[in-house]
């Protein structure tokens, strides 16, 4: 058997509410059809009023933990990675912990790295049960990301988020090997108590998206001696419909490894819950001995890349799957107002 | 109220995880926690009791004039949700129209954020939206 | 136990009383019921507040303390009675007790509330602690709310109408109209009440009764010094008073109050009288479906069928039951604490013939009716000439 790791459970949350591109587009006299064509988006996701990442994290680790079908009191390490936690200081795995009816003798602790915090927190939680410090871990990405209003990530700043419960028993699926390519590359930021992230336009493009994302694929090949031909899906971090298109032909994949993976769509861009999110979407239908590549990118900047193979056990827990078809199909169509006031970007003025 | 740290934290396995309480004599179940059973002679002790979160819905009203704590929210449904295991309690339920609630439907429990004061503390807990899951 | 009798009233005007504070409310209702009575204030041995939430409407709790200094009157012992809405109708009845236990000869008793120094609200937020705070209010239900949904399985359960709760409203402000004290003055129609703006569906702003400042005050009297003080005594017959569950999740029914059934049915027996010999009486509407669950939960007509009467005119002025013929709690206005001495006051009233307009005739026996929350606390009155 070895030291495995991987995936023992997974749980996914889509927010209700969507607009969709026409909405916003009106309201800053930009052209839909040119928005849609350009970014491959059609509408993005919305919270409601009373959400916010730690209630998606917690009903996404809820899920997880059902389909896992573990005790949560074995869960001894949550880590939940947000670029957009509700408190500076109090941490959202706290909450969650609780949440799911976890135990006191347990570790936690809240992360940041833009869209891959989430993926990072994966990392972290292979470690402690590779290490046999932990038997169970849960890692989250999950974000109710912000957009100044009039800019263009207002098309696509999403919400939603997926958990996953790491452990060396009972896994459905084998998380072979990870391999990461971090730099201090300034492509998308937002300072302390700045209410809005500011970015680099096109520069969040080449060296920053493009960089990570293909060097952290080819050093996975590299660390593993696989080649893009292993992989039966790809999931990348989707900041629009474009973006994994280009990286997966750069990368020689061809794009239908990428569909069932691409949520971006019909979702936006979901921040610290996109790759994972993605990843879950493929692991609803993935089949034994599939193999699955994810790589995540995080602004600042870095990318998490994972070689995952699906095992027999998947089946096992099939019917307790809330696969994430379920969330994305669920929708109510809201207006620009509505959405500024879910969003709280209607201020008083005095 | 200004702070409510320990008023929402004394609390938090009840709303988080909808736990109430069942007596440890005749299995009478109750959700808003009480120390004694309500019905046995002489007073008999209860103890925790996990529900599952689904339920119906008893009855159901839209409220337009909310508390102060509730006015970011307005307006929303208001119901009272019957148990599946019989206790009954009171909770908002959302991701849906009023014009769709009607009594006797199936709902379940969710987790949702249920006021915050004015330090910013944030009281999490139960609300309940029609069935979509139904995995409990 | 000995007889008491109601020897004196007095009311002050209900309304949005800005210029006057608990202080001016509570003189204003207790001077003339002094004056009504003719006793001399001295005389008076006990003083009994109602008051619901004198402390976060206006910043001041030790009401007893107060009403005390402001009569003039310390040091007689006086304590403020808290019920929730019940307040005044429980003040009521501790007097009674006292009076009636031999402790004391003569008491003033004055319920009260000032409501229009917060916000809107603040004020929701403060009448829905009559409920469970933590477990209604803190999840958005409000007094209204609450009722709302009872409103909404009454209809569900026995097909009451929307048109028939605001013939409630309707016929209360009829009464009103003809009552010098109450808040609203004016005739409503039933349209008015189904386009008002919903408050808690299905109940609209006419359905529910208002934000009111205003006190009322009676002197009690024991059985011989009630009839050297006045040839019009009128006697306390039936005191009676019930508890239900906090939460309106905890009840048995939400279509039936057990507290109005258990208080009517104990202060019924108590005074030897039949529902049927009742014609007058003071329910509590603080929404109109309330009325409606208090004329089938006190028995005066069967479960069901509140709805129905209404609509045929069964409780109109001079009808089969005349009922809330102050106006109600609708019309007549709802300064919290003040309603369940108000509701002794009306029936005073039409007991001495005193009613002008509004008055009942050939009435001999009255029935007051006061609800606690959601009806958590119901006490019950019966009063006879």
């Amino acid at each position: 058997m070895g030291n495995t790791v991987g995936i023992v459970g997974y749980g996914a949350y889509i927010p209700p509410y969507r607009i969709k591109v026409e909405e916003i587009a009106k309201v800053w006299n930009k052209d839909p059809e040119q928005i849609k064509r350009g970014l491959d988006i059609e509408e993005k996701s919305v919270p409601s009023l009373d959400e916010d990442t730690i209630t998606i994290s917690v009903e996404a680790a809820r899920n997880a933990v059902y389909h896992a079908g573990v005790d949560a009191r074995e869960i001894e390490a949550i880590f939940a990675g947000s670029e957009s936690h509700p408190y500076a200081v109090k941490p959202t795995a706290v909450v969650v912990g609780e949440a799911i009816g976890g135990t006191v003798n347990s570790t936690a602790a809240d992360t940041e790295f833009a869209c891959k915090a989430g993926t990072v927190a994966v990392q972290m939680c292979m470690g402690m049960v590779k290490s046999r410090m932990i038997k169970y871990g849960l890692a989250i990405g999950a974000d109710t990301s912000q957009s100044m209003p009039g800019d263009a990530l207002e098309f696509t700043a999403s919400a939603g988020g997926a958990a996953f419960i790491i452990g060396r028993d009972n896994m459905v699926a084998e998380i072979e090997d990870t391999y990461s390519f971090t730099t201090d590359t300034a492509d998308f930021w937002r300072r302390n108590l700045h209410e809005f992230p500011r970015h680099g336009a096109r520069f969040t493009g080449e060296p920053a998206y493009f960089k990570h994302v293909i060097s952290a694929a080819r050093g996975l090949f590299s660390k593993t001696g696989r080649s893009a031909g292993y992989f039966d899906y790809a999931v990348f971090h989707q900041p629009n419909g474009k973006f994994p298109v280009k990286a997966a032909k750069d990368l020689g994949i061809p794009v239908e490894k990428l569909r069932q993976g691409m949520l971006v769509g019909k979702l936006g861009n979901t921040y610290s819950g996109a790759s994972m999110l993605g990843l879950a979407s493929v692991l609803d239908v993935a089949k034994a001995g599939e193999r699955i590549l994810v790589v995540s990118y995080g602004s600042g900047a870095g990318s998490d890349a994972f070689s995952i193979k699906v095992l027999h056990d998947i089946e096992k827990k099939r019917d307790r799957i809330i696969p994430v078809k379920n969330y994305l199909d669920r929708k109510f169509y809201i207006d620009y107002a509505t959405y500024a006031r879910h969003m709280g970007k209607l201020k008083v003025v005095s | 109220m200004e702070n409510i740290t320990p008023f929402t934290w004394r609390r938090l396995k009840n709303r988080y995880n909808l736990v109430g309480k069942k007596c440890t004599n005749c299995s009478s179940v109750f959700f808003s926690p009480r120390m004694i059973c309500s019905y046995c002679n002489p007073p008999m002790e209860t103890t925790d009791f996990k529900f599952s979160g689904n339920g119906e819905v008893v009855s159901y009203s839209l409220v337009n004039v909310p508390p102060e704590e509730h006015s970011a929210l307005a307006p929303y449904v208001i119901a009272i949700i019957k148990l599946k295991e019989g206790a009954k309690l009171t909770a908002q339920i959302v991701d849906c129209n009023e014009k769709d609630v009607r009594i006797g439907m199936p709902v379940e429990a969710i987790f949702r954020k249920i006021t915050e004061d004015s330090t910013g503390l944030i009281s999490y807990g139960f609300k309940f939206r029609p069935l979509l899951n139904g995995k409990n | 136990m000995r007889h008491v009798a109601v020897v004196g009233y007095g009311l002050s005007k209900f309304g949005e009383r800005w210029e006057a504070g608990l202080k001016e409310l509570v003189s204003e209702a207790s001077v003339a019921a002094i004056n009504n009575s003719g006793v001399e204030p001295k005389q008076i041995q006990c003083l009994f507040t109602g008051s619901m939430s004198s402390g976060r409407f206006a910043n001041q709790e030790h009401l007893g303390a107060l009403v005390a200094d402001q009569l003039g009157m310390t040091p007689i012992p006086s304590v403020r009675v808290e019920a929730a809405c019940a307040s005044g109708g429980v003040a009521v009845r501790q007097a009674y007790l006292s009076l009636a236990s031999g402790a004391y000869d003569l008491a003033l008793v004055v319920g009260v509330e000032k409501m229009t120094d917060v916000h809107i609200g603040q004020a929701t937020t403060t009448l829905g602690t009559a409920g469970d705070y933590e477990w209604e209010v803190f999840h958005g239900a409000t007094f209204p709310a609450l009722y709302a949904m009872m409103a909404k399985r009454h209809m569900h359960d026995f097909g009451t109408k929307e048109e028939q709760m605001a013939m409630v409203s309707v016929k209360n402000h009829s009464n009103g109209s003809k009552n010098k004290f109450a808040q609203f003055q004016n005739q409503i129609t039933v349209d008015a009440v189904l386009n008002s703006s919903v408050v808690a569906s299905p109940l609209k702003l006419l359905d529910c009764s208002p934000i009111t400042d205003g006190a009322a005050a009676i002197v009690l009297a024991s059985e011989n010094l009630a009839r050297k003080i006045t040839d019009a005594p009128v006697w306390i017959a039936g005191s009676a008073q019930a508890s239900d569950t906090l939460a309106l999740h905890d009840r048995d029914s939400l279509t039936s109050l057990k507290a109005t059934r258990v208080a009517a049915e104990n202060a019924c027996k108590q005074a030897n009288v039949k529902l049927s010999e009742i014609k007058v009486a003071e329910v509590h509407d603080c929404f109109s479906i309330a009325e409606i669950l208090a004329m089938e939960d006190l028995g005066f007509f069967n479960k069901g069928y509140g709805g129905k009467a209404v609509e045929e005119g069964e409780t109109q002025l001079n009808s089969k039951v005349s009922i809330n013929t102050s106006g109600g709690l609708k019309a007549c206005g709802h300064p919290v604490g003040a309603t369940g001495v108000k509701q002794i006051v009306e029936l005073a009233m039409q007991l001495r013939n005193e009613a002008g307009a509004r008055q009942v005739s050939n009435v001999d026996v009255g029935l007051a009716h006061n609800v606690g929350g959601s009806g958590a606390t119901a006490v019950v009155h019966i009063l006879r000439r």
